[in-house]
């Protein structure tokens, strides 16, 4: 009994911080429809901020100033990072602003390493607070109670604004529409701000927080990003008491999971989500999504229409380039090709559903490391060829794609989003936590081609055949009539309805046709490096094939792939250096804001004023 | 106080509003009539600035507020009332008013809650009560008096009598005479050529985005012709 209480307290001393990002996140997410994927930085900026400051300032009062310090500090850069980077693209599409964040992580791990330095910093205790109390027997300690006792305070700090202020007034109002709330005469650009600054100190807070629990170390951006948007999704966007509420379940169920079922408690926390949004959509207390009624705007999607000669010669060339590869370069780049071409078939998988359904996947890593366990699964237990397994990789990334894709498609929008999230963490923790079998941290090994494809070049050309395969089919799909039924069903689910298309089966179809071409890839990947580890299923893996669709551009067919050629060139050559990940961040905000149709799409403009292409308008 | 000059819309790259020049003086009250799809709608966004005119000038009390931000040209005094009403439906009706509240302007009434309370009676009980559980015609009277706590000179009223009942539109009549003895100018769209004529004095008609008639009210009724053929009753 008294372990069972010292547990429930610790869990509730956990949500605290949790809490705090959380609903950080989720204010920022109601009023600027922005899914911060920094928030996880801030909060570790919050951190290591709050460390410095408590070895600046002694005793009980600074130990606390400290905190409120850094929760400070970190709202300002997020107002600094709000003014640069996002400011300028509040008006493209939800993904643009995605990705700008995803740019402003890798800075900030970055500047976080530059400053603080690789080793993981251990947090100074509480003065005061550095004892434990025993709670029938069991020693609990003091800072967790302070912690326990305080978060209800910001809760309420934080309703007591939102809900009795003007200031919170406006902020629901603009939740709700934020082009009204401009036409009577509210600057949103400020009242953005002000949240951005309000969520991110909260993130700041929450990382100061916990120092004495947690200490800092430059991991904490990420592995906080998980439980957050669990929290997020399961109480519910944009409700306070939800993130409160799914803060404390989460963090007990953490606790117990350690003590009882120190196996899953990853994919426990996944499980709990899937399972409460199947029952409610919206969270525990969300409410019904209406994003997008009257935001969004862009230029009208250009009409896919087959690739003119001056392209087909293009890629024409392109391919007879590759295909001879081999003659006239050496080792090297023959690997470095063949990694970048199954890159590419994978970018361009999640490109097709992304571009033609407009179903956004944060979890699309799933099924490309889905694909590549189940070659190396079936290799190291069943002994099976690699023939074989290439064709049972892409089958079994399908299976996964129609089962997960049944439970994400009940959802929409940016619940979709967190759902396939969480596909790929659960993936994710099963292949790292299930050591007796995948290996765990150790991955797979030992997973190489048959004898006559083991040769490099032999390899290469497999992978030609294979790959670009695969980018035809994916783009033959885009030119049949199931493309225009999947295109009908992301510009209008009703319309596409009224005109008999049953929009939920062509995207769960859709869903499963990428999942398999993304399970091919993964099956070509593990041929190719000889082995598999969990980090191929990480949400930072599902990440980078979305920021390739970015940059090679969304509304263009062929940008997953050449976006994928860009990505994995620059990224071998950049992490040569110290810092790529600044480099690349960077590279990314500046594409975000000053490119934003991609390179595809750039360069298609481009050509169009130079006269190399028709515009739109001569062609009709 | 206003005047559109050349002013062309699109959205996309359909052409919406065709060289509209058009002006409205102070005090008066001006109908912009039209069927739909005709762009009323889109006329009220371009003074609002809510959809920027892509060539032409739109001119407030002599400045040129063309591409202004649209929280700008409120806070020059200028409300927009639209058609969708666009209430808060997740905030109570004393929120909602709060929404709208603006500092005090010079030259303008200065409304406080009791005073919209005191146009729109209806709204007073309901003031605790949410958005979504106001009737259509509260929800018209709950925009239209959110826009007034903004203390503006100037509304844009789109199609206030759409889709409510009689009384209630009598009602809302009523109130814009009162308004416009108050001294505020109003330009507002309408369908229904029986309220403009109970409360306009001067009549602006378009059809596909081009105007196709501007005059007094007066001048509306010695030409039934036009009416008939721009307008159907
Ligand atoms: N957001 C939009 N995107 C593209 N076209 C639009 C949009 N809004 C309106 N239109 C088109 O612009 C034209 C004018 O529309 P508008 O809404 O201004 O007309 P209206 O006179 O207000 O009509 P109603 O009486 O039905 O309200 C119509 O043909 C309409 O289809
Ligand atoms: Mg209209």
């Amino acid at each position: 009994m008294g372990l069972f209480i010292a547990q429930i307290l610790t869990g509730l001393a956990n949500a605290g911080a949790l809490f705090m990002v959380a609903s950080g996140l989720s204010l920022i997410f109601g009023v600027t429809r922005v899914v911060n994927f920094a928030h996880g930085s801030f909060y570790m900026l919050g951190a290591y901020v709050g460390y410095s400051l408590m070895q600046a300032l002694p005793g009980v009062a600074g130990f606390w100033g400290a905190i409120l310090l850094a929760g400070l500090i970190v709202g300002v850069i997020g107002v600094i990072v709000e003014i640069c980077v996002l400011r300028p693209v509040y008006r493209a599409p939800e993904l643009f602003q995605l990705v700008a964040t995803f740019g402003v992580i890798l800075v900030i791990q970055d500047l976080t390493l530059m400053i603080w330095g690789p080793q993981d910093l251990l947090g100074p205790r509480a003065p005061g607070l550095k004892g434990i109390i025993r709670i029938m027997g069991e020693p609990v300690p003091q800072y967790d109670i302070a912690l326990i006792a305080i978060t209800p305070f910001v809760a309420i700090g934080l309703w007591y604004l939102i809900t009795r202020t003007r200031v919170g007034t406006l902020v629901r109002a603009a939740t709700q529409d934020r082009e009204m709330v401009g036409a009577l005469g509210v600057n949103q650009s400020w009242l953005f701000t002000g949240v951005f600054f309000l969520g991110c100190a909260l993130a700041g807070l929450g990382g100061a927080l916990q120092l004495p629990k947690g200490g800092a170390d430059l991991l904490m951006d990420f592995s906080i990003l998980g439980a957050v948007f669990v929290v997020v999704v399961i109480g519910g966007m944009g409700s306070l008491p939800g993130a409160y509420l799914a803060a404390v379940i989460i963090s007990i169920l953490n606790v117990f999971g350690v003590t009882y079922a120190p196996q899953s408690t990853l994919v426990l926390m996944f499980v709990v989500m899937v399972v409460v949004l199947m029952i409610r959509p919206f969270g525990l207390l969300g409410k019904e999504e209406v994003a997008g009624e009257h935001g969004q705007t862009g230029e009208p999607e250009r009409p896919i229409k087959p690739a003119g000669p001056r392209i087909r010669l293009l890629v024409t060339t392109l391919l007879v380039i590759l295909a001879l590869l081999p003659l006239y370069s050496g080792n090297f780049a023959v690997v470095l090709v063949t990694d970048i071409m199954i890159f590419c078939l994978f970018a361009a998988s999640l490109h097709f559903m992304l571009g033609q359904g407009g179903l956004v996947s944060f979890g699309h890593a799933a099924f490309f490391g889905g694909g590549a366990y189940a070659a190396a699964l079936l290799v190291t237990y069943a002994s099976t060829p690699m023939e074989l397994a290439l064709v049972l990789a892409p089958v079994s990334a399908g299976l996964a794609a129609i089962v997960i894709g049944w439970v994400c498609l009940r959802s929409t929008g940016v619940y979709f989003a967190m759902l396939t999230l969480a596909f790929g963490q659960l993936l994710w923790s099963l292949a790292f936590q299930w050591g007796d079998v995948t290996g765990g941290d150790d991955g797979l090994v030992n997973i190489w081609p048959s004898a006559w494809a083991s040769d490099n070049t032999v390899y290469y050309y497999l992978a030609f055949t294979l790959c670009v395969g695969g980018i035809l089919l994916l783009r033959q799909a885009a030119h049949a009539p199931f493309g225009y039924a999947l295109r009908a069903a992301r510009d209008s689910t009703r319309q596409a309805e009224a005109t008999g298309i049953n929009t939920k089966r062509v995207q769960w179809v859709a869903f499963t046709f990428a999942g398999t071409m993304a399970g091919l890839a993964g099956g070509l990947f593990v041929f190719s490096k000889g082995s598999i580890f969990p980090n191929e299923l990480e949400t930072a893996r599902s990440f980078d094939a979305l920021i390739v669709v970015f940059l090679g551009g969304v509304k263009t067919l062929s940008g997953g792939w050449v976006g994928g050629a860009f990505f994995e060139g620059a990224k071998d050559y950049l992490t040569r250096f110290e810092y790529w990940r600044l480099t690349l961040g960077l590279l990314i905000i500046f594409v975000v804001i000053l490119g934003p149709e991609g390179i595809v799409g750039s360069l298609r403009k481009a050509g169009e004023r130079i006269g190399l292409l028709k515009t739109p308008e001569d062609a009709t | 106080m206003l005047e559109l000059k050349g002013v062309n819309s699109f959205y996309g790259k359909a052409h919406v509003l065709n060289d509209l020049n058009f002006s409205v003086d102070r005090g008066r009250v001006v109908a912009l009539l039209g069927r739909n799809g005709a762009g009323k709608t889109t006329t009220m966004k371009s003074i609002m600035q809510l959809v920027r005119p892509r060539t032409g000038t739109v001119t407030y009390q002599g400045q040129d507020i063309t591409g202004w931000s649209s929280h700008r040209v409120a806070r020059n005094g200028l409300g927009y009332v639209p058609e969708e009403r666009r209430i808060f439906t997740q905030l109570t009706v004393a929120e909602n008013l709060e929404v709208g509240r603006q500092p005090p302007r010079e030259g303008c009434t200065t409304w406080t809650e009791d005073m919209v309370f005191d146009l729109f009676p209806n709204l007073a009980e309901r003031r605790q009560n949410y958005g979504k559980a106001l009737s259509g015609g509260e929800q018209q009277m709950l925009t239209i008096a959110r826009t007034l706590m903004g203390n503006p000179a100037f509304i844009l009223l789109d199609e206030p009598s759409e889709g409510i009942a009689p009384v209630i539109v009598e009602q809302m009549a009523r109130a814009i005479l009162q308004l416009k003895q108050d001294g505020l100018t109003v330009l507002l769209s309408e369908q229904n050529l029986h309220f403009a004529q109970a409360v306009a004095d001067g009549v602006v008609i378009i059809e596909h985005g081009t105007q196709q008639f501007v005059g007094s009210l007066a001048d509306l009724q010695a030409h039934p012709d036009i009416r008939d053929q721009h307008l159907s009753i």
